[in-house]
């Protein structure tokens, strides 16, 4: 808020921060403003205390590494180290650090154990098993949508509009959708509306608009003083040497620098992920992130409240895959400050959602159980089968879902999704399209017996075309 | 139809050898009768040598053109192209015009390239004029990068010839170990900071009239090592060179992806951060060029009608969008390198072999080719000459009987017309 006051103040884009303002106005529940600070963060004091006990558990894992392997958390690097970096910042790729010590804190199976295990203390679920109990691995009690409520708050994805994805592959009549759909675009472009560009999202970006379409929607701006603001992150890394950079390193190497798609843009995923971990402007989505940025002592001063610090200074600490939120976007932004930019903005914004407990609707535990509510509802015999065999759906849909399909969908068909993610401002798409892909294999799954045999029926997302999956399940199931 | 194919093949290569087994071709040696030989270049020769070679007969197929090296000799495909050029400017077509510093403005596709030691006097000529630039020398008979190095000096070169003069140099004015030294593309477009260039797949069923197809399955070769234009990294050959048979050499060779990244990504990244309309320019500008290189040699070319040929074509675009033509292999690559890499060329065959024997039956070598679209596969029309002669014909026509064509008409069948690139 305090840098989109400033903006405003001078006078630049005013609308969109006073739409923005307005928002936040809203979202403030009307007489509570004293509310304490953690209901802002989560309202539900268990999913607190998960969130709490998680957060223990990752910052032990973390502080016995450091033991383990005699690893300081942070140390100042010489001036000699400092200049070798400088030189090589544009190929930290070339660099092969022995890094077999280095493990991911965590991996998305450990989390999904972690929401397995969430109960509500005031809700019994210790029934059977049977039609109207829930069969899925989620057993907390949140309100998630179904089809008719989806339909509802995603009416621009119906079969009576036009969708990018869809309709500029129809052969006749050719791109006449696409063609007036580009035009429209571009005029959302040239005024720089924010607002706009938002609801145009929904419908899909052209590939030539979407960089400048999603800037404007998460309000990125390329002005020189964001140019300075990665500068400065820049010059951060170079001076201190962190932990974390090891493991941010570790994860490029394991995902990234191994994948078709983005093997081209390793030493971009350093140049953003070293530079978002010293950024001390990602602590304020602590404010709505259920998650606490971890503490730690400057040494000599265990204990002494007045010498914590945040730890790493953006207060998040990665894990295996964290870069596949970036990677994607590199196929937008060629110039790291702007990618940079962006990056951060999707992440206070989205992908925060996807590693942190919480009852948010956007939240991994509600996208979980909105997954497995689905399916229930709309491939009962499916979600039996499966269940009988051994395979827990949740068990194969959960690392999509952690990536918001990142790594999985080719990226043109990533780009699509994510455009809706923007566009309606939420990731429940996400969580529809998991199940999409579940009721478009159906018959293959049916005849699995076994949970290996069923990962390998959906082993392979990267033929799937996003819109027409997630156009048929929401819009022509029958409900 | 009678009886099934029979195969001959002196490259032992999976995907090859995959793909006659499942049209149930039936292998023979070389000794026997045969349909179809896929042969290296070193057997072509022989087949259409005057002293050992034998008549074709009308069933039977082979997979190069008998004098292929007018294209894939680098040497030879200059000296061809410099020659078409001098003709269409010689007919005063509007190809051939220049801009006003004498450079072709739409011929102008290959990076200025010399023999050596033939046009050595041109080449110190033109060295003086831009004594900064940085030249590669290569040798003209040589595949996968082998005998490739910079210089940015005269006295390098001076410095070679003395060297090589005992050995190569000699044997040059022969003709068999010819260089050709072209100035270096110093400004390659960059994705992530990494130099790369384009391999593409170019299949030639007859050259008069011309009919190409171009495969859409291509992809990007990635150096491994950043690109550094400073000339301290002259001898790092991992930099400059992006040939796979090289960069498997290097430490960062990865052996999931190889270096390999498909043209549909290029595509993507390069609408999505420069925009749709130049991205088209480029494609355009690129089946332009492909079209061109092979109009120069057609006229020279043997057409033999027992021939076709699947080309590898090696493209660098320059950081303006500019493709420049580097070479074109008569026998790319069949081994892969990884998983994708065995997929795609397995298809590359497969596609290859529904367009040249049609329907898997046993060679004629009288056939219309004229595949149907369905039979194309991953192949597009790149250009048909037939067919483009009897459209401008028919457009004639039409045009004269006041009739309108189609705003698709032509498109389908020939190079996508550009304002950029056609007159």
């Amino acid at each position: 808020m305090r840098e989109c006051k400033q903006r405003a103040l001078g006078g630049y884009r005013k609308r969109k921060c006073y739409l923005r303002y307005i928002f936040f106005l809203f979202s403030l529940p009307p007489g509570h403003t004293a509310a304490p600070p953690q209901h802002m963060k989560e309202p539900l004091a268990y999913m607190r205390k998960a969130q709490a006990s998680w957060e223990n558990r990752i910052l032990k894992s973390l502080n016995s590494m450091c033991t383990e392997l005699g690893v300081p958390l942070a140390h100042k690097r010489s001036t000699q180290e400092q200049k070798e970096l400088i030189n090589k910042w544009n190929e930290m790729g070339t660099d092969e650090p022995d890094l077999s010590h280095f493990r991911p804190v965590y991996a998305p199976k450990d989390f999904l154990e972690v929401l397995i295990s969430l109960r509500n203390p005031n809700h019994d679920c210790s029934e059977q098993a049977n039609s109207r109990s829930h069969w899925g691995l989620i057993q907390v009690p949140l309100g998630v949508r179904d089809i008719p409520e989806m339909r509802e708050a995603f009416p621009e994805l119906g079969m009576m509009t036009g969708q990018l994805g869809i309709d500029d592959h129809t052969q006749v009549p050719p791109d006449l959708f696409e063609t007036e759909h580009v035009r429209v675009g571009k005029r959302v472009v040239n005024e720089q509306d924010s607002a706009a560009a938002q609801q145009y999202s929904r419908q899909g970006c052209p590939t030539g608009l979407r960089a400048d379409l999603w800037a404007l929607i998460l309000n990125c701006t390329n002005e020189p003083e964001d140019v300075m603001h990665y500068e400065q992150l820049k010059s951060a890394v170079i001076i201190h040497d962190l932990l974390v950079d090891n493991l941010i390193y570790k994860d490029v190497k394991l995902t990234a620098s191994n994948d078709d798609y983005y093997f081209v843009f390793e030493d971009y995923l350093y140049q953003v992920l070293l530079c978002f971990s010293r950024d001390t402007a990602v602590l304020e989505h602590f404010s709505y992130n259920s998650a606490t940025p971890p503490k730690s002592y400057i040494k000599d001063k265990q204990g002494v409240e007045d010498f914590t610090v945040v730890y790493p200074p953006n207060g998040v600490i990665p894990f295996h895959g964290f870069s596949m939120y970036v990677a994607p976007l590199c196929f937008l932004y060629n110039e790291p400050a702007r990618l940079y930019r962006v990056f951060r903005e999707m992440y206070v914004r989205y992908f925060f959602r996807l590693h942190s407990i919480s009852s948010s609707p956007s939240g991994i535990v509600s996208l979980c159980l909105q997954f497995e509510k689905l399916l229930q509802t709309h491939l009962p015999q499916l979600f039996y089968h499966l269940r009988e065999i051994g395979a827990q759906p949740l068990r194969i849909a959960f690392k999509w879902m952690v990536r918001a399909f990142s790594g999985y969908l080719s990226t043109d068909q990533l780009l699509l999704l994510w455009d809706r993610i923007l566009g309606y401002d939420s990731l429940e798409i996400v969580a529809a399209l998991a199940a999409a892909v579940f009721a478009f294999r159906a018959e293959n799954l049916m005849e699995v017996m076994s949970l290996a045999a069923a990962e390998a029926v959906l082993a392979d997302l990267s033929t799937l075309k996003v819109m027409p999956l997630l156009q048929i399940f929401l819009f022509a199931t029958a409900i | 139809m009678a009886g099934k194919v029979k195969w001959v093949t002196d490259i032992e290569k999976s995907v090859l050898i995959n793909n006659f087994e499942k049209r149930g071709w039936i292998q023979v040696s070389d000794s026997e009768d045969w349909n179809f030989y896929w042969m290296s270049v070193q057997t072509i020769r022989s087949v259409f040598s005057v002293d050992t070679g034998y008549r074709l007969s009308d069933d039977q197929m082979v997979n190069h053109f008998p004098n292929h090296y007018e294209l894939t000799r680098k040497d030879l495909m200059i000296k061809n192209i410099k020659r078409y050029r001098k003709e269409l400017e010689k007919e005063g077509s509007p190809l051939a015009e220049k801009d006003e510093n004498g450079k072709y403005l739409y011929l102008d596709f290959v990076p200025v390239t010399f023999m050596l030691p033939a046009d050595y006097n041109l080449f110190v000529e033109e060295f003086r004029k831009s004594p900064s630039s940085t030249w590669i020398m290569k040798p003209c008979g040589k595949a996968q990068g082998k005998g490739i190095f910079l210089i940015n000096k005269l006295s390098q070169i001076k410095k070679w010839s003395r060297d090589s003069r005992t050995s190569t140099f000699v044997a040059a004015s022969s003709g068999k170990e010819a260089y050709v030294i072209s100035l270096y593309i110093d400004n390659p477009l960059l994705i992530g900071g990494k130099k790369f260039d384009l391999r593409l797949y170019v299949l030639v069923t007859t050259y008069r009239p011309l009919k190409c197809y171009m495969y859409k399955l291509g992809f990007c070769r990635f150096c491994t090592v950043k690109y550094t234009p400073s000339t301290s990294e002259l001898d790092n050959m991992f930099v400059h060179l992006t040939n796979v048979a090289i960069q498997k050499h290097g430490d960062d060779y990865n052996h999931v992806h190889g270096g390999k990244w498909t043209v549909s990504n290029l595509r993507l990244y390069l609408e999505s951060t420069r925009g749709k309309e130049v991205t088209n320019r480029l494609f355009d500008q690129i089946h332009w060029i492909v079209v061109q290189s092979l109009k120069a040699v057609a006229p020279v070319m043997n057409n033999d009608k027992h021939c076709f040929e699947c080309y590898g074509y090696d493209i660098i675009i320059d950081d303006k969008l500019k493709p420049w033509l580097i070479e074109v292999n008569a026998s790319p690559s069949l081994t892969s390198s990884t998983a994708n890499d065995r997929i795609l060329k397995y298809n590359l065959m497969n596609d290859t072999l529904n367009i040249v024997t049609p329907n898997g039956e046993i060679p004629d070598c009288r056939w219309n080719r004229s595949p149907p679209r369905e039979a194309l596969g991953n192949y597009q029309v790149l250009y048909d000459e037939e067919q483009a002669q009897s459209e401008s014909a028919e457009r004639d026509l039409r045009s004269r009987s006041g009739q309108s064509l189609g705003p698709r008409g032509a498109r389908a069948s020939s190079v996508r017309p550009t304002p950029a690139t056609w007159k």
